[in-house]
């Protein structure tokens, strides 16, 4: 083979990436533009209805996007206190010992998981747990999904953010030691500030990951295509709602979940722009 | 009464790692006040090892254990707490390291907010002048207070760190090859000031430079394979050293 | 009082510890849970017939619940679902993906190099659900119907990037003499790629392939609008066809096949999981 033709081929898989890329944007633009353009760019934002009475079809995305936000956040809140003590485990306080090599296989494994078999456990486990603490009626909702959603993302925060507390360097722990700090001192004033920003980046990158999660929440939140009202109530995210009606939709419906897709599309490529940039930075400095 | 107790003294002091030879054997030495004294020897003699027990840095590692007495004014170290004995005994590394989310001013001050001491901002600022003024750096940094201390070259930078120590009024401040990552105007400048700041503080120093030994200690140790060989004035050593080893490593035979 | 003061930040130490460690314990609390009552409640459907078995109707299935018997049938329309599909995936994934990241690791500095990197990230990050709708969009419709392989592109698109990026590593943290030895005994690039630096990375490469697969082999969203399911074995490529993550779905929402949900559930994480663990062992042991 020469080298022409080597580079050819190279040239060519390489090519694959940004014609699916550009094949993801056009699909979904194409096939969402019956919705925008009938309900209007904004109103389809806006507008909490989603009733396929048929002739007076009315569709608008917002219940959607208000249970994605909201469940999110839940998630990255809950999982904040198990994977910040996680990555303090692995990286700084048993660093290279064999109990913290076990408990990163532990949480690799967690995110090996498939996220059917997280969501039959939030059902047929949590939900009853949930039910019986008299929380919720109906033990699914916003509530239940968000806990699950954080346990899948324990182990992404937590690797990541293991990796840039690992970088902090020995020079400067050791000096603030001379000075006469404690442990519980050093990690919470020269390791928690200098690891921060790589930190902060991993928690967007678990973000990235939580917004999309689709069968977990499916199962869990309750399916209601309402704005949710409180915590415990149920509602539907944006991969939940396209999980559960994409199969039976046509016409403005399908068109409508298609237009959802691409928003939950674009929301989820910019956070993760965000933390890849920002994970780049925090490597360099 | 207080002249009578050496400052730091050793007896017997062993540093072992685990499953492995000793790095420091039984060395016993009586530091001075207000001197500047050197530990020499070639590279892996133990001279950092020992250096890095008086301040306890061998606590931190699970796998390295210190035998024997260290006495701080009169007390063993070894029996008390780390963090009160750190506070006691300043500490500059090799390489500067002033911590880089904090400006110049917080640097000075580290001390203080790591172990949780309050102060009035008068007194801070009070602190910061007159320690930054003890390492001859105030006049060059004082616009720039609020800059961090990463910005600064790398002999400012170990300035800042001496006054960062220095800050905490440490009974004994020791220094791990101050000045191996530096230029030679900077180490220069440092030297100077060493031999003004032992009227304040007694100072015991890790060198692999026999020059600079030469030059700022007037106590002298000898370390090899991690035996205390010889101690004594820096210039009876250097003139008429006692050992056959220590002639050997002046001459550059060893080393 | 300094006393007071210094065991006062001492107790505080502790307390962090204590803190650290408890919490970072209960972070494995969910994964014995899982894996125990996955374990626990489909250990008693495994059998032969599980796996040889088409799923059964569901009158078939309510027959044997009146009759107190336990449900017949198994997952092997799901199994061999699953090998059709992921196969078809891999087949493309991995020569591709891989002659994708070696252009990446060639061609590091160069500003498409840097975009076809960029948007990698970006297909790695699409959520599965919208891989599934794509998917549906590209190949379900002009095709009119649902198919394996349909579900073999939307696996293959997850499973790209992944293969991608552990080609590309691999690559990189080869030492240069490597690459240079091989040019100096007179091999064009081409040849050197071929029969130097692809093998000396072989391990990585393999590595990443394992990892994509068991990334890809629990994924339900992308299969649901694109492979659809099927309730008997089929060897067909261009129609419908199940899956094992498929078939939890149908389980799931099928009130009297529930019984069934356990055992498929068991296989799957024990699929994934020993995948999972072979992948980070053989990362190991390549790496001293």
């Amino acid at each position: 083979m020469n080298d022409k033709l080597y580079r050819t081929i190279l040239f060519i898989a390489a090519l694959t990436i940004p014609i699916v890329c550009g094949g993801v944007v056009y699909a979904l633009i194409t096939d969402a533009y019956d919705a925008f353009e009938h309900f209007g760019f904004f109103r389809f934002l806006t507008s909490s209805e989603w009733s396929y009475t048929e002739g007076a079809e009315q569709y608008g995305a917002l219940p959607f996007i208000t249970g994605t936000l909201l469940t999110t956040l839940l998630a990255l809140l809950f999982c904040i206190p198990f994977s910040l003590p996680v990555a303090f485990f692995v990286g700084e306080y048993f660093k290279g010992s064999r109990v913290a090599s076990i408990l990163s296989t532990v949480t690799d494994l967690l995110a090996g998981i498939p996220s059917i078999i997280y969501g039959l456990w939030g059902f047929y486990t949590l939900r009853p747990v949930i039910i019986t603490l008299n929380i919720s009626p109906q033990g699914s909702g916003i509530l239940t999904a968000s806990l699950v959603l954080a346990i899948m993302i324990v182990p992404y925060a937590a690797s990541l953010s293991a990796e840039f507390i690992k970088m902090v360097p020995n020079d400067l722990k050791e000096s603030a030691y001379s000075l006469g700090a404690t442990r519980a001192e050093v990690v919470r004033k020269i390791i928690f500030p200098v690891a921060g920003s790589g930190i902060f980046s991993s928690y967007i990158l678990a973000i990235g990951r939580a917004l999309g999660e689709t069968m977990t929440v499916t199962m869990l939140i309750g399916n209601t295509n309402n704005i949710p009202t409180s915590i415990t109530s149920t509602g539907n995210s944006m991969a939940s709602i396209i999980a559960n009606q994409f199969g039976e939709a046509d016409g403005l419906r399908l068109s409508s979940l298609i237009a959802i897709g691409l928003i939950l599309f674009l929301i989820t490529a910019v956070i993760n722009m965000i933390g890849k940039m920002m994970i780049k930075r925090a490597r360099i400095s | 009464m207080e002249s009578i107790i050496p400052i730091l003294e050793f007896k017997k002091t062993c540093v072992s790692y685990t499953k492995q030879t000793m790095a420091v054997k039984y060395v016993s030495a009586a530091i001075e006040r207000n001197t500047i004294t050197a530990i020499m020897g070639p590279s892996g003699c133990g001279k950092s090892t020992l250096l890095r027990a008086v301040n306890l840095m061998h606590n931190l590692y699970s796998n390295i254990r210190v035998d024997g007495e260290i006495l701080l004014n009169g007390e063993n170290i070894l029996l008390m707490e780390p963090i009160d004995v750190r506070r006691r005994v300043g500490m500059v590394f090799q390489r500067p390291a002033p911590f880089p989310t904090m400006s110049i001013y917080d640097n000075v001050l580290a001390g203080f907010a790591l172990n949780g001491i309050h102060l009035s901002k008068s007194k801070k600022d009070e602190i910061v002048e007159s320690n930054l003024k003890n390492v001859v750096l105030w006049d060059e940094v004082k616009d720039v207070l609020n800059k961090k201390g990463t910005f600064l070259s790398g002999g400012q930078q170990q300035r800042l760190c001496i006054a960062r120590a220095l800050a905490m009024k440490p009974d004994i401040l020791l220094m791990d090859e101050p000045t191996s990552a530096l230029d030679p105007i900077a180490t220069k400048r440092i030297e100077e000031l060493l031999l003004e700041l032992q009227k304040k503080v007694t100072i015991l120093v890790v060198t692999h430079n026999m020059g600079q030994a030469k030059r700022i200690s007037s106590r002298s140790m000898f370390m090899y394979l991690g035996e205390l060989v010889e101690y004594g004035d820096t210039e009876t050593m250097f003139s008429n050293p006692e050992h056959e080893r220590t002639k050997a490593y002046l001459i550059g035979k060893i080393g | 009082m300094a006393n007071q003061k210094i065991k006062h930040r001492l107790a505080k130490d502790k307390l962090m510890l204590w803190t650290i460690c408890i919490f970072a314990t209960l972070t494995a609390v969910p994964l014995f849970a899982i894996l125990g009552e996955v374990l626990l409640r489909g250990y008693s459907q495994l059998s032969w017939s599980f796996f040889t078995e088409p799923t059964p109707t569901a009158y078939k299935a309510m027959k044997a619940i009146e009759a107190g018997e336990p449900i017949p049938g198994g997952i092997a329309n799901g199994i061999v679902g699953t090998m059709i599909i992921l196969s078809m995936a891999v087949v493309v994934a991995v020569p591709v993906g891989i002659l994708c990241g070696t252009f990446l690791a060639e061609n590091r500095k160069k500003r498409f190099a840097k975009i076809v990197s960029y948007l990698t990230d970006l297909v790695q990050g699409i959520p599965s659900v919208i891989i599934g709708i794509i998917t549906y969009i590209w190949i379900v419709v002009p095709m009119k119907g649902y198919s394996a392989i349909a579900g073999s592109v939307a696996l293959c698109i997850m499973m790209l990037p992944l293969i991608i990026r552990s080609t590309e590593e691999t690559l990189k943290i080869l030492p240069a003499s490597l690459k240079e030895a091989g040019l100096a005994l007179g091999g064009n690039k081409a040849r050197v790629m071929m029969k130097v630096q692809l093998p000396a990375a072989f391990g990585g490469i393999f590595t990443g392939v394992l990892l994509a697969i068991s990334r890809v082999i629990g994924e339900t969203a992308p299969l649901m609008f694109t492979a659809l399911g099927c309730s008997f074995i089929r060897w067909s490529i261009n129609k419908p066809i199940s899956a094992v993550p498929l078939l939890i779905w149908e389980f799931f929402n099928d009130p009297h096949l529930q019984e069934l949900i356990w055992g498929a559930s068991l296989f799957l994480l024990i699929f994934v999981l020993t995948l999972n663990l072979t992948a980070k062992y053989l990362a190991k042991k390549w790496n001293q």
